[in-house]
């Protein structure tokens, strides 16, 4: 029964959150400070963990791939695929649901409890529209960028194993990252990515939002929004791959 | 003027604020005193719209706020100024930021107007100079200031003050007490302040509203409680030994 007050809760919350800017300048300028805090601040995280990801999952696939009948080129194929699809979407989606869950909850959280939210109610300001809507616009916005210089640096990683180790031949790494590339892969992992944007500042933005009681409860709801965005992350992901790629 | 008509509101079944009538008049400071858990805070946020009332009927100037629709009660806020208990400034914005926040939000003046603005409310409020310090940089008692300048900037015709001197030294309450009066008197504004502190009872309370068990209890001016028989009353404001030798 809670499961279904939480949800109902939830969809109540994205009704008020979905609702026209009162002032687009405000808003404006809301959506470009949350960039910043959401998406440039993750950049420095998202790039380490990035580089070393697509090295190790190089050396890796070429340790377990090492088959006379299987080309070396398929190393980089398997590289880029595995970075592409999964990696960089999902994985990064799910750093960034520690690292910027974590914060929108514990921000909104605390707001709550302060009272500051009240007295944007009292204002008359629309105070889940105001609070949770740049983010999310940030969040599904920057994201896709995220994602796009994950895979780039991703595959850099690869490259640099090939250049300075006898892992695999340079150009055979190449010649595998380059191999029968589609763009669709491409979109299917831009289209989780916003999704999974839109899954982590709304699941985020709502523990935050109805935080009751002191600091304590801001921690709990910090956590909550980590562990109940990771896990919708994951079932999501089945769901898209099922849709986008079956 | 303000009036609430056989209000009621429950927690889990259990009613918390329990057929209360009461009137909160214009121009003057208007008090609803009561111990710890008596229920005022629930009547206060009830009154502002921040909960909602179970059954009964909030009249702003006539106007039913109950039954009003949700854009017209947020009219009717941008009407309405707050000082909360902590003061519940924004942490990420500077003192003329959180000043500005109303007009910025609900106003088209220039940058140069809502600027005068901030500067006139400042110096209401007896502060110079704190524009481009953060709330983490003000003391409890300059924090207060902001927040009255903060609900007082958009002029509204109703301001509510939570427990406006609670965690202040008494000299500071004193002062925040009576520049509450002064501003409710200079700008003709229904005031309705929730506290339990009877150093600002006898200091501003032009009416006095004394809510016990969720229950409208007793009311009348500052005047009237030293010489009222109402038990409950009598035990609530007697409730030092000192006090009871007073008496």
């Amino acid at each position: 029964m809670k499961f279904f007050f939480h949800i109902g809760r939830y969809f109540d919350l994205l009704g008020k959150v979905l609702s026209v800017p009162e002032k687009f300048s405000i808003f404006r300028k809301q959506v470009i400070v949350e960039i910043d805090n959401l998406g440039i601040d993750s950049l420095g995280i998202v790039a380490i963990i990035s580089v070393f990801i697509g090295a190790v999952a190089t050396i890796q696939t070429a340790f377990n791939t090492d088959h006379p009948l299987l080309p070396d080129y398929a190393v980089g194929f398997a590289t880029r695929q595995m970075l592409i699809l999964e990696f960089s979407p999902t994985m990064i989606a799910l750093i960034l649901a520690g690292k910027v869950g974590s914060r929108i909850a514990s921000e909104i959280g605390s707001m709550r409890v302060t009272e500051q939210i009240d007295a944007l109610e009292a204002m008359g300001v629309n105070s889940a529209s105001y609070l949770i809507l740049p983010k999310i616009i940030a969040a599904v916005f920057i994201n896709p960028f995220l994602v796009i210089i994950s895979i780039f640096l991703g595959l850099c990683g690869g490259w640099l194993v090939s250049k300075f180790t006898d892992v695999l031949p340079i150009s055979h790494y190449m010649s595998g990252i380059l191999l029968e590339f589609s763009q669709y892969d491409i979109t299917y992992a831009l289209i989780k990515t916003v999704v999974f944007a839109f899954l982590i500042t709304t699941i985020s933005g709502y523990f935050g939002y109805y935080t009751k009681g002191g600091a304590l409860d801001v921690g709990n709801s910090s956590t909550k929004a980590v562990v109940f965005s990771s896990i919708f992350i994951i079932f999501f992901n089945l769901v898209l791959t099922q849709i986008l790629l079956a | 003027m303000i009036k609430v008509t056989n209000l009621w509101k429950y927690f889990d079944n259990v009613a918390v604020i329990e057929d209360i009538t009461v009137s909160f008049h214009k121009g003057m400071t208007n008090l609803i005193i009561g111990q710890s858990g008596s229920g005022k805070t629930v009547l206060l946020k009830c009154i502002m719209g921040l909960l909602e009332a179970e059954k009964g009927n909030i009249l702003y100037d006539g106007q039913d706020f109950i039954k009003m629709d949700s854009a017209k009660k947020q009219l009717l806020r941008k009407e309405m100024g707050v000082l909360f208990q902590g003061g519940a400034l924004f942490d990420s914005l500077t003192v003329e930021e959180n000043i500005m926040f109303p007009l910025n939000m609900f106003t088209k003046y220039s940058k140069e107007e809502k600027l005068e603005r901030v500067n006139f409310c400042l110096n209401r409020v007896n502060l110079g100079k704190v524009n481009k310090l953060y709330p983490s940089e003000l003391s409890g008692g300059m924090k207060k200031r902001v927040a009255i300048a903060r609900a007082i900037a958009n002029n509204p015709k109703y301001l509510f003050c939570d427990e406006p001197n609670s965690g202040l030294d008494p000299k500071t309450a004193i002062v925040i007490d009576k520049l509450i009066k002064e501003i409710t008197e200079e700008y003709n504004i229904t005031t309705i302040i929730n506290t339990h502190d009877m150093n600002s009872v006898m200091e501003i309370g032009a009416r006095v509203a004394f809510i016990h068990q969720g229950k409208l209890w007793w009311e009348g001016s500052n005047n009237d409680i030293l010489f009222s028989s109402n038990k409950e009353l009598n035990s609530f404001v007697y409730a030092s030994e000192l006090l009871k030798k007073l008496k």
